[in-house]
């Protein structure tokens, strides 16, 4: 067994934490989330002069708790990329298995929307439909679980194309083995790691693209908060009152950094290419 | 001693730490001489092609720094630094590898690569290297030479590459050529040709030739001295006639013994009805190009089979000859174009969704490769309770009776709870024999089942097999390159070509009185004739079974 590395076990630990302060939420300030104060405006995080005790890491500008904001805006900014994740994730693969097991037009259908999809920039379409549909919690959501759906379809249908033709797939066939049996028995642990490597490729990316959106005002709404709203808020006050942008984008840098190297050494111990090089 | 091209002394390489064993090859010493073909046999895992890398100072990185001494006109290989050793490589020895096609560059055209060594060596101009390179090719008997300069390597055929490869490392007048297994992906009438070629340039050239080969028969047909390998350990070496026909290791002989003759099988009595009845069989490939006027292949053309219950029938022929393609179509993984298929009297080719999943019961395939055969992600016993469960049995009784034919199929019960990965390649394909058994086919189909297996193994598997079909009454499609093979396992032989059988019959009229041109082709390519017709007299060996060591 190789010797792990520092750094990972640094990734790990963070996003346990992360994790972990999102189930259990605000138990760390008596503050909410929105409560106000407006006798502790903009106060500096505790370790400068002029903070209030109450306020470990400061106030925004009408006097709400920056612990309680940061945890409110981690929550959100989880919870939508994990719904956007896991849609992606489902609906490209299940594009993917049906181009590789259909063929044919079929195939040349759907990896033609596929192509579309990969020539647009993807904040350009959420723009748009966000601008003509109006902003609402669902198609915010749906609309980060588009994102990367192509890049699942397009490795799924890869992967199961080189599956299916195997041996192995071709013995279970002739076993008189129907499709659900094959595909979801055979077929789909045995392409399950590329895809979860893929998982952990896009979610930092759609943590970014919640926390832009947001930034720029067209994601999560108030009273709602996420990560990039709050960094937005901040915007104003970056030369007066830094905390209020700093401690978000501080969150948002350790968790996609974190699932990143997680990915990375993750997609070293499943690809038997790689696997094979280093041993 | 002057005569002594290479000679390797004590040589150990390291395997890393958690491998079955502490070396790959353990205090190896021979050599070769001028003029010489010393071949290396053993099976796979014997450390054979690791002695090869190590001369050639080639070996992957994972492994420590091989010991000992491999001495070459005065100079350790192995203490050399890394420039001067790729000197005197490059120039002096040379390699050849088992897979022509993968060795050649495939965006260049051959002439340029085999050019490119006299660019590096020499200090030739380009015509006098063009020359030069023409006539190498036509030393090792290309066909159009000025033309197959200017060729790509796809466009060439495996033994044409296979010539291109040889040319190359001709291609300074080398000292010492080693070759590792360069006809094992080769048809046998290409390996024949390229056999002869290599005992035609050894003798003007005096090439010292270390010939590496899995192959008994390969070694009867070149070898000068054969060393005998197992598990990196030297076991026996000396001249062709000692260890063929006298060996003094049982090693030796268990390996001989396991060789397959061409003995044709004695004819079977009591074999019962049809099983398989396969009429006007039809397959085409078309290859669409890029500008629309594709290529039609008739991979399989009209073909007639009929196998009775209890007969095995062997399809031989070299490769692209159509037969893994029928075997497809008449499993059904591939469709046929026209065509009928009677399976026990009932029609197989016309079912389609739900009949054609039950009725695939009655007709299981046995792979090549067993390393992709088996779900490396779903355990053996689950494995061959599979089938059962798909058409019917409850859980319990498929994996009871999934037991059973692992022990039948000699492995342990125990091994119906460990993943394919844990087990050898022989192993696995016992597996795969256990696992298409269990929905008690009519008709076994076994392409190429045994082709990728050690000798030993190989005899193993294919009693397996007869003792099954023995029990169990099951029909045999047996598909081979392999006439040795074919003829002591059949009851009947069809010879495949372009897609037709050319001439089919019971294995001693056929072997013995061979009718078209393409079958007497094929039998006198069969490597190493004369030894065995001389070894079948003299009953080297009596030992059939080695066990495998799990």
């Amino acid at each position: 067994m190789k010797r792990i590395s520092p750094i990972l076990v640094f990734a790990v630990v963070i996003l346990v934490i992360a994790v972990f302060v999102a189930i259990v939420g605000n138990i760390f300030t008596p503050h909410g989330m929105s409560q106000q104060n407006l006798l502790a405006r903009l106060k500096p995080p505790a370790f400068m002069s002029g903070s209030n005790p109450n306020f470990p890491l400061g106030t925004d500008r009408i006097g709400r708790d920056m612990v309680a904001r940061v945890i409110a805006g981690l929550q959100m900014s989880l919870s939508v990329a994990i719904a956007g994740t896991i849609i992606g994730a489902v609906f490209g693969s299940l594009i993917g298995f049906i181009s590789a097991h259909f063929r044919g037009w079929v195939e040349e259908v759907l990896m033609m929307l596929v192509d579309f999809q990969a020539s647009l920039p993807f904040i350009l379409i959420t723009l748009t439909l966000l601008a003509f549909f109006g902003n609402s919690m669902t198609l915010f959501i749906i609309l980060m679980g588009l994102f990367g759906w192509e890049k699942y379809a397009r490795l799924s249908r890869g992967v199961v194309l080189s599956a299916i033709n195997q041996p192995y797939a071709k013995a279970i066939v002739a076993l008189g083995a129907g499709n659900g049996r094959l595909y979801l028995k055979h077929v789909l642990p045995n392409v399950a790691s590329a895809l979860i490597v893929q998982v952990t490729l896009t979610f930092p990316q759609i943590i970014l693209l919640e926390t832009s959106l947001s930034f720029l005002g067209l994601g999560i709404q108030a009273p709602q908060t996420s990560l990039g709203q709050i960094l937005g808020d901040g915007r104003d006050y970056l030369s007066t009152a830094w905390w209020i942008s700093i401690w978000p984008g501080l969150v948002i840098f350790l968790v996609t950094l974190s699932m990143s190297i997680v990915g990375d050494w993750l997609r070293d111990r499943l690809d038997p290419m790689l696997r094979a090089r280093t041993t | 001693m002057s005569n002594e091209r290479l000679t390797i002394e004590h040589l150990s390489v390291p395997l890393p730490r958690g491998a079955d064993r502490a070396h790959a090859v353990e205090d190896l010493s021979l050599s070769v001489s001028k003029g010489e073909i010393l071949c290396i046999v053993g099976e796979s895992g014997s450390g054979k092609s690791l002695t090869a890398l190590a001369t050639m100072g080639l070996l992957p990185r994972n492994l420590g720094k091989p010991a000992g001494k491999v001495m070459f006109e005065g100079k350790n290989l192995l203490t050399l630094d890394e420039a001067t050793r790729r000197d005197i490589t490059g120039r002096r020895i040379a390699m050849i590898f088992q897979e022509p096609t993968a060795a050649l560059n495939p965006i260049f055209r051959v002439g340029e690569q085999v050019s490119e060594t006299f660019r590096i060596h020499t200090s030739l101009s380009q015509a006098e290297i063009r020359k030069k390179v023409i006539d190498l090719f036509r030393e090792v008997q290309l066909p159009n030479p000025e033309q197959i300069f200017h060729s790509y390597p796809h466009q060439l055929s495996g033994g044409q590459c296979q010539r291109v490869m040889i040319a190359t490392a001709l291609a300074l007048d080398p000292s010492v050529l080693i070759a590792d297994e360069p006809t094992t992906a080769l048809d046998v009438t290409t390996q024949a040709q390229i056999l002869k070629l290599m005992l035609e340039l050894r003798a003007r050239h005096e090439t010292g030739i270390i010939f590496i080969t899995h192959d008994f028969g390969v070694v009867a047909e070149i070898a000068d001295r054969v060393a005998v390998m197992q598990m990196g350990k030297l076991i026996e070496i000396g001249t062709r006639d000692e260890i063929l026909n006298h060996p003094k290791q049982d090693y030796t002989r268990r390996l001989l013994a396991a060789v397959p003759t061409l003995t044709p099988r004695k004819e079977r009595e009591g074999l019962g009805s049809p099983v398989l009845i396969a009429r006007n069989i039809v397959k085409t490939f078309t290859r669409s190009g890029l500008f629309g006027g594709g290529r039609t292949v008739k991979a399989v053309d009209d073909v007639d089979i009929t196998i009775r219950r209890g007969e095995t029938l062997g399809l031989v022929g070299e490769s692209g000859s159509g037969k893994s393609t029928l075997a497809q179509c008449v499993i059904r993984l591939v469709q046929p174009e026209s065509g009928d298929i009677l399976i026990s009297g009932g029609d197989f080719a016309g079912l389609n969704g739900k009949a054609l999943r039950e009725a695939r019961r009655k007709v299981q395939i046995v792979f090549q490769d067993p390393y992709t055969a088996l779900d490396p992600r779903q355990k053996v016993g689950d494995s061959i309770a599979e089938g059962p469960v798909i058409h019917g049995l409850d859980r319990k009784a498929a994996m009871a009776r999934a037991l059973d034919l692992l022990e039948a199929c000699g492995l342990d019960r125990a091994s119906a709870t460990r993943f394919p990965h844990e087990f050898s390649g022989g192993q696995r394909q016992r597996i795969c024999i256990a696992r298409a058994l269990a929905v008690e086919p009519e008709l076994l189909i076994a392409d190429e089942s045994v082709s990728a297996l050690d000798v030993s193994v190989q005899a193993q598997v294919l009693k397996l097999l007869a003792d099954m079909q023995e029990r169990l009454g099951f029909g045999i499609l047996f598909i081979t390159h392999d006439l040795r093979v074919a003829s002591q396992i059949c009851d009947n032989i069809a010879v495949m070509r372009n897609g037709r059988i050319v001439e089919r019959g019971d294995p001693a009229s056929l072997f013995g009185a061979p009718k078209e041109t393409y079958t007497k082709e094929l039998l006198a390519a069969v490597p190493g004739k004369g030894w065995q017709h001389h070894a079948a007299k003299n009953e080297a060996g009596t030992e059939r079974s080695r066990e495998e060591t799990p």
